[in-house]
């Protein structure tokens, strides 16, 4: 008894104690990969039976796609010039995120009430605690466990999750906290009179430095100022597909030289 | 294990191990507030059967695993399967020979003892369950039990684990 109190005080105060979880993880993976094994053998089966006239059909929706895609990062390199120039120009620092690494989920439920999911890429791939993980269309949350084959992600809309963001039309600063419910998050402390309407997309501001800046998060769906109340109550939904993702990325920061002034503290604070 | 009075120890292990599985087996969203808390289960089983071979250690490393598969704070479950364990043990004679809706009834009490303590460190840590759904495996536990108490005594029979 006192052994388990001591254990959740060293967990919990201090990271000390991540050899010991990742070296049970290792040990629990191969039951995670046997609950595991029969989603795998389903999508397997469901991808290698499908047709001939369903594959031709999907090639030929991606090649449009790609097309499109293609088009579309066209532009992006001049834009990406013209913005770095802009950049050093006005001397800020550029931040780039380079490397992207796609991890599957594995189909293993955790605790209804808090909100992770397990990845199926860990130390081995150079995962690491804090990691971001985003989806394609925002995002998703952190890695918060790391084993060298797995890795346990919290989701933004686990209650103990804050990500820093800002209203993308007017980069006014704010906190998305998780509710525990899957598609709302809560912005605290916003004054009644900030400028902040339904509708606006929540961007990461890159605060906190641990998610990198400009990755849509949320779009705030209701706003209600109560002149009564110092703040407004705001709630916004996710835009990542936090309950339906297959497949996640990992996106690694490039080396930083400018130290930035603001260090955040609101990144996580369980 | 391998000595001549103890014997069938893999099919403990293999018990907690299928318990544990099925603690991480995905349900669809409604069916998960109502799991059952089968590691907890197991341990009771074979803390009452075997209470000379599975106790209170047992119970603590099984706990730890638990924590890892939650993803909770180290020693949150293995603090509460320890103590599980230990009431068991020393309930294990009356348990015994209790009818299977009074263990039933008992097995109730013990999840229900687990979840609070669950709540407690929880709550310690600054993240109380949300709900009261967070009690629903309980119910679900008590009326699983004799299900599970009739396939785990017909396993430790077949295998004459003693």
């Amino acid at each position: 008894m006192i052994a388990s109190i001591a254990l959740m005080t060293l967990d919990h105060r201090q990271n000390a104690l991540q050899g010991i979880r990742a070296t049970l993880s290792v040990v629990v993976y191969p039951m995670q990969y046997l609950v595991n094994l029969p989603f795998d053998i389903s999508n397997w089966a469901s991808e290698n039976l499908r047709t001939r006239r369903l594959l031709i059909a999907e090639n030929s929706a991606l090649h449009a796609r790609e097309l499109e895609v293609q088009v579309s990062l066209l532009k992006l390199a001049s834009l990406e010039r013209e913005n770095k120039r802009l950049r050093s120009l006005l001397q800020s620092s550029s931040r780039r995120w380079e490397r992207v690494l796609i991890a599957e989920l594995m189909s293993i439920d955790f605790d209804p009430f808090r909100h992770q999911i397990l990845l199926n890429k860990g130390s081995r791939d150079d995962v690491f605690v804090g990691h971001p993980l985003i989806d394609a269309a925002g995002v998703i949350g952190q890695v918060i466990y790391v084993s060298p084959i797995t890795s346990t992600a919290m989701l933004i809309t686990d209650p103990s999750h804050a990500t820093p963001v800002q209203v993308n039309r007017n980069g006014l600063r704010a906190i998305a906290v998780g509710t525990g419910e899957a598609a709302i998050l809560d912005i605290p402390h916003i004054p009644n009179n900030a400028d902040i309407q339904e509708g606006d997309l929540l961007v990461t501001s890159g605060l906190g430095r641990r998610f990198p800046a400009g990755y849509p998060v949320a779009e705030v769906t209701t706003v209600e100022r109560n002149p009564a109340e110092p703040f407004a109550t705001i709630s916004a939904v996710p835009l990542a597909h936090l309950d339906r993702a297959q497949e996640v990325l990992l996106v690694w920061a490039e080396k930083e030289d400018e130290p930035e002034e603001h260090v955040a503290q609101e990144e996580q604070e369980e | 294990m391998s000595s001549p009075y103890h014997r069938g120890g893999w099919v403990i292990i293999m018990s907690f191990g299928i318990a544990l599985m099925l603690t991480m087996l995905p349900l669809p969203d409604w069916a998960a507030y109502w799991r059952p808390e089968w590691a907890t289960m197991v341990l009771i089983y074979w803390c009452m059967a075997l209470p000379e071979r599975v106790g209170v250690a047992t119970g603590w490393v099984v706990g730890l695993f638990l924590d890892v598969i939650h993803g909770a704070v180290l020693g949150q479950y293995a603090l509460a399967l320890a103590l599980i364990a230990y009431f068991t043990l020393t309930l294990h004679q009356r348990l015994r020979i209790y009818p299977l809706i009074q263990q039933s009834l008992i097995v109730l009490l013990l999840v229900l003892m687990q979840q609070l303590l669950i709540t407690w460190i929880r709550g310690f840590l600054g993240q109380p369950p949300a709900s009261l759904t967070h009690w629903l495996p309980s119910l679900t536990s008590m009326l699983l039990w004799a299900w599970m108490f009739i396939v785990l005594r017909d396993l430790r029979r077949h295998f004459r684990v003693n």
